[in-house]
């Protein structure tokens, strides 16, 4: 399998299941943006042209209990095959055509020779913006805490 | 007997061109756009996604427009959007607990590790019309602080180590699912947490609302409410493993409530559960309550005949499509039916007599 660029030893999939959740929350057009800047797209083939449905998201009862639905999201999903057989799939957030082709291009090319590259051009800048990103909202919560302070303690 | 109904379609077309163009409102206004409704009118759009059974915040943004506003229509397309879309699976159970929390607060502890935090609530505003938005937008940045990133545990699992509080242990029997297999009773707990996430927000809150006023009374505190993103995983059979799909924000309300004991359970605290898509605290509340109030048979309370209490009634009024479904096609043409009941009407005054009693009268 040439779908193990993971840095983590324990879970052989653990890489790739990184780069494809990154690439499933990825604002519009950033993956093709970010793509195109790095180099001329390969050639494919759809194994599957991209389709968009739905996935029934599921929660627990009280948080740790038995599933229950809460509802469905949209979803985009594809599967497309580079000359040299490696096999790029992507399941992505909303109803986005072209991004799920630009994510599917990548873990395709993730698994092949470009890996390197297409890990400092894509990948990397995608991690650090959404990593911004969610540090900024954490930052603005913080900021809502509370610090509460006692007038006068009975003890000691 | 079929009384021919042809005729109304140029009445029609002209409806809905009238209904384009009141839809628009005066062009001198600057028409509004999803992104707009999106980001601008962000609770409408959750309340559409939430009651709609579909989080997609600009289908909801675009629903919204076309509906002119009218939250319940809007929730009536995504409705219908959402059956022509094909399911490609269900997610894993999403972990609240390691939600990135915008807002997470608890009216039973002060001191809960990880603190009280506020987030963007109305709560603590004075409700006094603000005229400077008549005006313009413009907003300060919010101020910041250091924040170190951690999971947020559950107020609840602090109860648990006491064993004061019943126990919500892990379970994966697969639920059922309302929009696969139509409603039928009895109802298990999973059905109903499906059904109340996207019930009727009013309906809800009036149900939740009876219960604390005494309809089946359950002593309610807010044990946690949290507001933020979690994950979405799901496995991927042609991979062989889950991957993050995308990210949801949900709002979760657990509820402690006061037991005293039944015949089946000892006296402890006892919980309700509401979990809604997007920032809808006043429904998560109003969930966590009206299933605590629905779990009365599982916990050997008395039913005291209340409204919260009966689960056929709640579920079968609680959601707002089917409500108004049939509420609103009584507007549409009866024609025939009326007929027959006016003769009947007649047939009927006719052998009561009262045809005569009348010309006797005049």
């Amino acid at each position: 399998m040439k779908d193990t660029f993971d840095e983590n030893a324990g879970d052989k999939n653990a890489g790739r299941k990184a780069w494809m959740g990154l690439l499933a929350k990825a604002p519009e057009g950033r993956v093709a943006t970010l793509l195109d800047a790095a180099m001329a797209r390969p050639e494919f083939t759809w194994l599957r042209a991209p389709e968009i449905g739905s996935t029934m998201v599921r929660g627990r009862a009280g948080g740790t209990g038995a599933p229950f639905n809460i509802g469905e999201m949209t979803v985009t999903r594809c599967a497309l095959t580079l000359p040299d057989g490696v096999v790029g799939h992507a399941y992505i957030q909303g109803r986005r055509k072209a991004d799920a082709e630009a994510a599917a291009l990548v873990d395709a090319l993730m698994q092949g020779a470009a890996a390197d590259i297409v890990r400092t051009t894509v990948l990397e800048p995608l991690e650090a913006e959404q990593t911004a990103a969610k540090t900024a909202r954490a930052q603005k919560a913080a900021a809502t805490k509370v610090e509460f302070f006692t007038m006068a303690r009975g003890e000691d | 007997m079929y009384v021919a109904v042809k005729g109304g379609e140029r009445a029609i077309e002209s409806a809905h061109a009238w209904l384009a163009e009141e839809r628009r409102g005066d062009t001198d206004v600057a028409e509004l756009n999803i992104p707009q409704i999106r980001e601008q009118l962000k609770l409408a759009v959750d309340r559409v996604m939430a009651e709609g059974s579909l989080y997609d915040p600009d289908l909801a943004a675009l629903a919204i427009k076309q509906s002119r506003g009218d939250l319940i229509e809007a929730i009536f397309l995504i409705r219908a959007y959402r059956t022509t879309l094909p399911r490609f699976g269900a997610s894993d159970p999403v972990d609240t607990g390691a939600m990135a929390c915008d807002r997470r607060i608890s009216a039973t502890f002060k001191d809960l590790p990880g603190g009280q935090v506020l987030g963007p609530t109305f709560d603590y505003t004075h409700r006094l019309l603000d005229f400077k938005l008549a005006a313009d937008g413009e907003v300060p940045a919010a101020p910041t602080r250091e924040s170190v990133p951690r999971d947020v545990p559950h107020v609840t699992e602090f109860l648990n180590q006491e064993g004061l509080i019943e126990e919500a242990p892990l379970d994966d029997t697969p639920p059922p699912d309302l929009t696969r297999e139509p409603l039928e009773m009895p109802a298990d707990r999973a059905l109903r947490l499906q059904a109340l996430t996207r019930a009727d927000e009013g309906f809800t809150l009036g149900l939740a609302y009876s219960t604390q006023r005494g309809y089946a009374r359950n002593h309610a505190f807010v044990g946690e409410l949290r507001i933020g993103a979690v994950a979405v995983e799901m496995d991927i059979p042609e991979l062989g493993f889950a991957i993050e799909i995308g990210e949801v924000t949900l709002t979760e309300c657990e509820t402690v409530n006061q037991f005293t004991g039944s015949k089946t359970e000892p006296p402890q605290f006892t919980r309700g559960y509401g979990l809604v898509f997007g920032q809808s605290e006043r429904k998560a509340i109003s969930m966590a309550l009206v299933d605590r109030a629905l779990r009365w048979e599982e916990l050997g309370e008395d039913n005291v005949g209340a409204p919260a209490q009966d689960t056929e009634f709640v579920l079968y009024h609680a959601d707002n499509i089917q409500a108004t479904g049939f509420l609103e096609h009584i507007k549409l043409p009866h024609y025939v039916d009326f007929q027959s009941e006016l003769e009947l009407v007649r047939k009927l005054r006719r052998e009561a007599g009262a045809d005569q009693v009348q010309e006797a009268a005049e």
